[in-house]
């Protein structure tokens, strides 16, 4: 009963990373139609910015987590004016080359400037502590990054079902051309879910700090499990790519605990099963 | 058969390139002794990148996944091998059927899917590949590697020494003889309904022809000569490691084969050579600058040349001779 119960938390902190890292992949790729296998550097960039002001400068955890927000958003401004706006539109492998070149490229500047060790991000005393729930006491800081992949998914949803900038977000996502004919502006549309985006990565690197470690690799080694969750959930859509993160966590935990020495076999096991059943996504839209 | 003129021309030029390859691999032969070990593993990673350009240049199917069919071949070849199948010509075959029988099968996953699934399916096959090659240990040696193969003398004449001399003659041996079929099948009939579906897959289906067993069986021969790759490797080194099968070697090969030129199977050539030699000379004094290296070259390539070197040479020469004949008249 202990194992279950602490294999299910984590299990759902680990989806809640997933999908707070993931989930700004799948909206610009939904919008833009851009592979972007670079999002994972963003969220390491983003775990880097907050190791460096909580640990080295020793600012406040909040102020490091707003700060690695910002700055990753600020970093990637110039990476979309100069890099991203070349490959809009241009076939997969193309973009593919273009996202793999600067993952290649922000590794191998990260570990030039910050040396290939591990960074921490100290957490404060209120998420090390243990919390008691009645009749277990789980971790604070798995409670803290479920907690906030629930707000980020609550968030989103009403900022894109609710808000006016959500109905142009859906008109171009549906139709770009279109809404750009009834007087939407697509580009500042375009920009600012890429800023969402980046800044969700870079808070996801952060939160889940102690889920998915910071080194120089991060940007490559989760890369493909980013880049997994977004296509088993359909590119686009939230509720699909909350269901795939929660789906794969569970599944890459569970593992992890019942049969260590398979590694990730059964994480791609089921997702090549998925992708078979569903070549478009769980709830991906027909083309 | 009478030939047309345009036939003979583009046989002497096929002849002209296989003397080429040839030509630079006894060069490098003659230029390297101390190295040969090294260019064996070129070739054999050359052998990768032409299998990945069938898929990729001539299908346009986007894969991460060819260690894969490598590894696959890899691993046939060296269990074999542990097991008592010592001949070197009947471990590339038992590679390459291997290699063969995985791209059938990856080729009959990933064609279910288009554009990013497909991308994550051939990513995920060669993950998942590499987690079971992992922990079946007691078959493939798991992460220490599989060892303790003594393939036998080149048809019983040749040892595999420790210069690698034989190893590397055959490994060109091979790519001459890879490469004049690969020449053969992706002129042929097959090969320009391949290309057809790349450009215009609507189009090639309104003329009737069924998409899916045409890119099954190029999946079956680029599986066939990336498995024969594999067997090479592993023949040439007498180890066979996890890394074989990894979406690092996927991603590298791709890597190769951009800058080379895709849809070029010179390109393939081109690319490999250059990207390995870099590799050797920058990632041995320090891997991370080679990382920056590789990620700026990506950039530039898809920024300023699109179609690769060979692809932009092949531009260059046309304004070139343009130029001549603009002059000359």
């Amino acid at each position: 009963m202990q194992t279950v119960f602490s294999i299910g938390v984590d299990a759902l902190a680990y989806g809640m990373v997933l999908f707070v890292i993931s989930i700004g992949l799948s909206v610009t790729m939904g919008l833009m139609r851009v592979v972007n296998l670079a999002h994972g550097a963003f969220a390491m960039i983003g775990g880097y910015i907050a190791s460096y002001a909580a640990r080295d400068l020793g600012l406040a955890y909040a102020v490091a987590v707003m700060l690695a927000v910002f700055g990753t958003i600020l970093i990637a401004i110039p990476v979309e004016r100069l890099l991203y706006r070349r490959v809009y539109g241009q076939p997969e492998l193309t973009q593919v080359l273009m996202t793999i070149g600067i993952t290649f490229c922000v590794i191998g500047i990260a570990n030039y400037v910050f040396g290939p060790t591990l960074k921490t991000i100290p957490t404060p005393e209120s998420l090390r502590a243990p919390v008691s729930l009645g009749f277990r006491t789980v971790s604070a800081h798995r409670l803290f990054v479920i907690a906030c992949g629930a707000a980020v998914a609550l968030g989103l949803w009403y900022f894109i079902e609710r808000t006016a900038f959500g109905v142009k977000l859906r008109a171009s996502v549906d139709n770009a051309a279109m809404a750009a004919a009834l007087g939407v502006k697509t580009e500042v549309v375009y920009a600012v879910s890429f800023a969402v985006a980046v800044g969700l990565a870079a808070f996801g690197g952060v939160v889940g700090a102690e889920l998915l470690p910071i080194e120089p690799y991060y940007a490559l080694r989760y890369m493909v499990t980013f880049l997994v969750v977004v296509s088993v959930g359909g590119a686009g859509s939230i509720p699909g790519a909350l269901a795939a993160c929660l789906l794969l966590g569970a599944i890459d935990v569970t593992a992890r605990y019942l049969v260590p020495d398979f590694g990730n076999f059964f994480f791609y096991l089921a997702v090549i099963l998925v992708v078979c059943v569903f070549p478009r996504g769980l709830m991906g839209r027909a083309q | 058969m009478p030939m047309t003129a345009s036939a003979s021309r583009t046989v002497g030029r096929d002849l002209l390139g296989l003397a080429l390859i040839a030509l630079v691999g006894l060069a490098g032969y003659w230029l390297f002794p101390d190295n040969l070990a090294f260019l064996t593993r070129v070739i054999s990673v050359a052998l990768l990148v032409l299998s990945l350009d069938l898929i990729v240049g001539y299908c346009g199917v986007a894969s991460l996944g060819q260690g894969a069919l490598y590894g696959a071949g890899a691993y046939a070849a060296g269990i074999a091998c542990v097991h008592g199948i010592t001949d070197p010509v009947l471990l590339i075959l038992i590679g390459a059927g291997a290699g063969a029988i995985m791209g059938l099968l990856m080729g009959a996953i990933m064609l279910r899917a288009h554009g990013l699934p497909q991308l994550v399916l051939s990513i995920a096959i060669v993950q998942l590949l590499h987690e079971a090659a992992n922990k079946a240990s007691s078959i493939t040696g798991g992460s220490d590697g599989l060892s303790g193969m003594s393939p036998a003398p080149l048809f019983g004449v040749f040892e595999f020494d420790l210069w690698g001399r034989s190893a590397y003659l055959f490994g060109l041996g091979l790519l001459l003889i890879v490469f004049a079929v690969l020449r053969f099948v992706t002129r042929s009939p097959f090969g320009m309904v391949c290309r057809g579906l790349k450009e215009d897959p609507l189009r090639i289906s309104a003329l009737g022809i069924y998409a899916f067993p045409v890119l099954l069986k190029m999946f079956v021969i680029s599986g066939t000569v990336a498995g024969m790759g594999g067997a090479l490797a592993a023949i040439a080194t007498q180890v066979v490691g996890l890394d074989s099968v990894s979406f690092e070697v996927s991603a590298n090969a791709l890597v190769m084969l951009v800058l080379g030129g895709i849809g070029h199977l010179y390109g393939a050539l081109i690319g490999t050579v250059i990207f390995m030699a870099l590799e050797h000379v920058v990632a041995a004094i320090n891997p991370f600058h080679w990382m920056t290296l590789v990620g700026a070259v990506l950039i530039a390539i898809v920024l300023f040349a699109p179609r690769g070197l060979s692809g932009t040479l092949d531009e260059l020469a046309r304004m070139l001779t343009r130029d001549r004949w603009r002059a000359g008249r």
